[in-house]
């Protein structure tokens, strides 16, 4: 039994570590913008696309060792997805922001179908296979069995997470996020240029997701063009779960996210007596954000939006 | 709505806007820092048309508002919204200028590793103050920096704006609180309804009995 519950412990841990690199680029987009960015999940799918991409590419060319063949498709994907981050923002939302909030919205819908289908037509639709990183070999550990690709998804996921806590909370650039997060106006009378931080959020929030979305592919050994809009909502959920427009929200939502789905769909079946199954995996994730939605609606980590901070975010 | 307003600050002044409730005071800092669109007429600061432009280049230009309400960023320490107020392109060391500000306001260096959000409203309003300084503005527009503080706290933040007067900052200040404001003063304007009702040297608008029904709202 010990065995079995470290093996869902670090299960949890890996998919949770993966929902939360997600969430961190709806929360941030959403702290300055009040935008749900919907296309979000679309950056998560062309992570593992462009990096497969740059792997053939790399090797066609040859010459160099594989670990640094690896090295450079992850920061060609990362800072590539980014990039598009950047675009998607400049030309689809930005010229839609003095039309109130829903205007960008549902641009940010149409840039989702455009992205999936654009890998669609091109790629095709079928599921296509998506090579290890790391070596995946069990390890026993404890007694369970975890392997090297869950453990490797764990240690990057929180490295990533460190590196952009550290960013956003010890540099005056990450100070400015945080401002422009609080009060777009206010900022802007300090003298903070908030269209640079909108574009520095749209440059983090899609490459951490291409991040996830390399590690998702190789921890299913699987990418399909579907692929974003069913994390990416699952993600969502984790950022609302968190407080949505707060950065360590969105880590400790991605993580309780992955600890509730693994766990429920581990237990279930269990306390069911084989009544209802794995099948119920999903049911959990939007279980948890009615309820949020219900309960507590500014998420374990938010602001509570009293009418108050609705009324002097309005005015000033 | 403004109609017609014709405001001038020379530099080293402390010009107060005074009227009553809805008068246009807040409206027309708004206007000079880019915040509120202005259709008509003339903005110049230091010669140079600030027209339309965006409010942060406003600031940048050393012309900072320190708003209505003081607008604190929350979530973010003391020191996190002096460094967010500070401009390194004003050509002035972070550091000087927050010894400068801490010299003036001490409680803020006392916590400044305190969240903003956990500070009095007079230790708020200070911040506000300090944040503003940070750009090195040459011109700072203060909107009632009183309101909500108690006679003790009014007081010492008026000396403050005495100070500052002497270090060389030009102000706009908008009050309610006019008494206070027509006394510390070179020069008033009384506003109406989105007007421009009276205007002359702080002690003649103080001691004029026909305007003081104005600006009290009476």
């Amino acid at each position: 039994m010990l065995d079995y519950l470290l093996q869902q412990v670090i299960f949890a841990l890996a998919i949770g570590a993966i929902y939360g690199l997600i969430a961190l680029g709806y929360t941030m987009v959403y702290g300055v913008m009040r935008l749900i960015n919907f296309a979000h999940g679309e950056f998560f799918m062309l992570g593992p696309y462009l990096f497969t991409f740059t792997m053939a590419a790399l090797l066609a060319l040859g010459g160099l060792p594989p670990l640094v063949d690896t090295i450079v498709a992850i920061v060609v994907s990362f800072v590539a997805i980014g990039v598009l981050g950047i675009a998607v923002e400049r030309f689809a939302y930005r010229p839609l922001r003095a039309y109130g909030r829903l205007a960008p919205m549902l641009s940010a819908l149409g840039m989702s179908i455009v992205l999936q289908n654009a890998i669609r037509v091109t790629v095709g639709p079928q599921p296509v296979h998506f090579p290890a990183i790391v070596p995946n070999s069990p390890i026993e550990m404890l007694g369970g069995m975890v392997t090297t690709t869950q453990l490797g998804i764990l240690a990057a996921a929180v490295v990533l997470m460190a590196g952009l806590t550290a960013f956003v909370n010890g540099t005056r650039i990450g100070i400015w996020i945080r401002a422009a997060s609080e009060s777009w106006t206010t900022s802007s009378l300090l003298g903070i240029r908030v269209n640079r931080a909108v574009s520095l959020i749209f440059f983090i929030g899609p490459g951490l997701g291409a991040m996830a979305g390399i590690m998702y592919a190789s921890y299913y050994g699987i990418m399909q063009p579907t692929m974003g809009s069913a994390v990416g909502l699952k993600a969502f959920t984790a950022a609302i779960l968190g407080g949505i427009g707060s950065i360590p929200g969105a880590m400790l939502g991605g993580f309780l996210l992955g600890a509730i789905e693994v766990f429920g769909t581990a237990f279930l079946p269990i306390v069911s007596g084989g009544a209802v199954g794995t099948e119920y995996r999903d049911v959990f994730a939007f279980a948890v954000l009615i309820l949020v939605l219900l309960f507590k609606p500014a998420g374990l980590l938010g602001e509570t939006v009293t009418e108050e901070t609705v009324v002097a975010k309005k005015d000033y | 709505m403004l109609f017609g307003i014709d405001l001038e600050v020379k530099a080293g002044e402390i010009v107060t806007i005074i009227g009553a409730n809805g008068a246009g005071k807040t409206t027309t800092l708004r206007s000079i820092s880019g915040l509120t669109r202005i259709y008509g007429g003339t903005l110049t600061f230091k010669g140079r048309s600030i027209k339309g432009i965006a409010p942060e280049e406003v600031t940048r230009l050393g012309l900072a508002h320190c708003p209505e309400g003081r607008q604190i960023l929350q979530r973010l320490t003391v020191e996190e919204n002096l460094i967010a107020g500070y401009l390194p392109e004003r050509g002035q060391s972070f550091d000087a200028i927050r010894s400068d500000v801490f010299a003036m306001f001490p409680v803020l260096k006392e916590r400044r590793n305190s969240l903003a959000s956990r500070m009095s409203g007079g230790q708020q309003q200070m911040l506000a103050i300090g944040r503003s300084l940070m750009a090195s503005p040459e011109l700072l527009m203060l909107d009632e920096p009183s309101l909500g503080l108690a006679p003790k706290l009014i007081n010492q933040i008026f000396e403050i704006i005495i100070s500052l007067s002497n270090a060389g900052i030009s102000l706009i200040v908008v009050e309610q609180n006019a008494s206070v404001a027509l006394e510390i003063a070179d020069y008033a304007y009384v506003f109406d309804a989105g007007r421009c009702s009276a205007e002359g040297g702080a002690r003649n608008v103080l001691n004029d009995p026909g305007l003081k029904e104005a600006y009290l709202g009476a």
